[in-house]
């Protein structure tokens, strides 16, 4: 009896030793890279990981705040396959991620190069560009909805005043009061624009920590070679900022993906659903209709489309990117 | 003829540059100047540039008549608590994962980084759920604990202490000194740059959070004041006098910080960019 629990020990302590480090100062180590890393692996545990396993869990189930969480297989996906504002919400996502990624990338790198070139208050220009990045989306939001109100906005005042100008009246050009965020045609292109003007500036100083590490020799051997800005443009700076493109790409694409602050306040997805995302699509149907297995469905397909996105962006643009 | 146009060129240049300026700063000043406009004329029409009579009736108004001093109390706590949690929690977890061996670290790192692309908008309603059935909905706890776990600033501190020489840390292993003493006493010291760059990362990005304290917060006593301006913004009728001299205080802050820490922020982002 007393024999076989020694040997046990003995047996055990070995396994252990075998697993565990023999150095004090090693197994010091181990305890303190767990002890260190434990707070940040629950948090992330619970607050991603876990809502991640849910996710798929609940979109197999109707739950409102009424009934009890009851299993139904498919039937949310089934249901969103049907549901025309959820068609509606996934072409204004894809329209918005269309002529916004595009734009904020040419735009951002096309001032990030005129703000790399020996120009006079160059980092003048470059702060007031990057000011935006710190005033809050939704407050961005309410300024813009502000300026650009079709009775009082002082974008449309601006407009009158100048298609008042003597020769423009004279040939006779009319632009009609515009109606911006009250118009179902004019409402999504000006959050877009919004949304360019809030994080161009952010997205250029990316581009400038890449294009200050391009070495300036690649430029001169170009020059020598009789290469114009254009082409030194073409065929110096866009193929070794490469890996800095794909991450401005990535980064827009994914804040593209989930517009919701700008929506929320400017024109609470309206007119006519004209701004209606997905992710204001999943906000209403989990938090104003209390549907959470139904949203967790949107959630899951707004998930695998962002994946699907992602992967394709690594493959097209990541090849010859990998050093 | 060369001459002329590269002279074409620059005014060119300057003109485009200027004009971009001009979109960027204009609302901001649009945005001052009409708070202090008072009452309605701050949507009188025609638009006076400048204020007539300037009065700073609208925040008065705002803070008397609105707990918007309590939402911007709450819009700080929410911020900076998150924000100091985070350089302490992120700062050790990275330096585990840089400097640490222990086994399954590397599996550890990738389970961290897995986390990484996952958009906030496919775990909100889970994670409301589960924040939910822990009894956090409507308390601080639950507007601010959710907040500080992100693979970002793990991995942040995790490029920079694997840029830190280990020479610094093996002499004073050699004089017996514990990690736990090693981290706050060499490793520390030495990552102040960082720590003020990733604080200001954070609590730039905490200060323009908004989904997460819509959804978690009820009662008006827990609202920040970014919430509190989203309801004076009511589809029927908008507040728009306290909507702009609030915006105006909600910028400040974040106004303030960009410009006394610029070279802080961009060396984040550059972090973020180039390494990441």
């Amino acid at each position: 009896m007393q024999m076989s629990s020694l040997t046990k020990r003995v047996a055990r302590v070995s396994v252990v030793t075998r697993l565990w480090p023999r150095s004090a100062q090693e197994r010091e180590q181990g305890l303190v890279g767990y002890l260190f890393l434990l707070p940040d692996l629950i948090g992330l545990g619970v607050f991603w990981v876990a809502p991640m396993v849910f996710l798929f869990y609940l979109s197999l189930h109707e739950w409102t705040a009424l009934s009890p969480m009851t299993y139904v297989g498919l039937q949310n996906f089934a249901e969103l396959m049907k549901d025309d504002l959820w068609w509606k919400s996934v072409r204004v996502t894809l329209v918005y991620l269309g002529s916004y990624m595009p734009l904020v990338v040419v735009l951002s790198l096309l001032l990030a190069v005129l703000l790399n070139t020996r120009i006079r208050a160059r980092n003048w220009f470059r702060t007031a560009f990057f000011v935006p990045y710190v005033i809050p989306t939704v407050i961005v939001g309410v300024i813009w909805a502000f300026m650009l109100d079709p009775s009082f906005g002082i974008v449309n005042y601006c407009f009158r005043q100048i298609l008042q100008l003597p020769l423009l009246s004279q040939l006779g050009w009319q632009l009609p009061n515009q109606m911006w965020l009250a118009s179902t045609t004019m409402a999504l292109p000006a959050i877009i624009f919004v949304d360019i003007w809030k994080y161009v500036g952010f997205c250029m100083i990316i581009f400038l920590a890449g294009l200050q590490e391009i070495p300036a020799q690649y430029y001169e051997a170009a020059m020598i070679d009789g290469a114009n800005s254009w082409q030194l443009f073409r065929d110096v700076t866009v193929p070794l900022l490469r890996p800095v493109i794909l991450f401005v790409v990535m980064i827009s694409a994914f804040r593209a993906f989930q517009v919701f602050d700008q929506v929320y306040v400017m024109t609470a997805g309206g007119p006519y659903y004209a701004t209606y995302t997905m992710a204001f699509f999943i906000y209403e149907r989990a938090f104003k209709f209390f549907r959470f297995g139904y949203a967790a469905a949107a959630s899951t397909v707004l998930f695998v489309m962002i994946l699907i996105f992602t992967i394709g962006q690594i493959r097209s643009l990541g090849t010859g990117a990998a050093e | 003829m060369k001459v002329v146009g590269s002279i074409f060129k620059r005014g060119a240049l300057y003109g485009i540059l200027l004009g971009g300026v001009i979109i960027v700063a204009f609302p901001l000043f649009w945005l001052l100047s009409s708070s202090l406009k008072p009452g309605n004329q701050v949507f009188a029409y025609p638009p006076a540039l400048l204020p007539r009579e300037p009065s700073l009736e609208n925040y008065t108004i705002l803070l008397s008549r609105y707990p918007f001093a309590r939402w911007l109390v709450n819009s700080f706590v929410f911020a900076l608590s998150v924000t100091g949690a985070s350089l302490v929690l992120h700062s050790m977890a990275g330096y585990a994962l840089a400097r640490l061996r222990f086994p399954g670290r590397n599996a550890l790192f990738l389970a961290v980084m897995s986390t990484y692309m996952v958009p906030i908008y496919a775990v909100i309603v889970p994670r409301f759920l589960i924040v939910k059935s822990l009894g956090w909905v409507d308390t601080y706890q639950g507007l601010i604990i959710p907040s500080i776990f992100h693979a970002f600033g793990i991995f942040a501190f995790r490029q920079f202490f694997l840029g830190i020489p280990k020479e610094l840390e093996d002499a004073a292993l050699i004089d017996g000194a514990s990690r736990i003493r090693i981290f706050v006493e060499i490793v520390l010291p030495l990552s102040r740059g960082i720590l003020l760059t990733m604080g200001v990362i954070f609590f730039i990005a905490n200060w323009d959070s908004f989904i997460w304290p819509l959804i978690i917060t009820r009662s008006k006593d827990l609202w920040v004041a970014q919430v509190g301006i989203a309801s004076f913004r009511d589809p029927q009728v908008t507040l728009w006098e306290y909507v702009v001299s609030g915006s105006v205080l909600m910028a400040i802050p974040g106004l303030i910080l960009f410009f006394a820490l610029q070279r802080f922020i961009v060396r984040g982002i550059k972090t973020a960019g180039i390494k990441g």
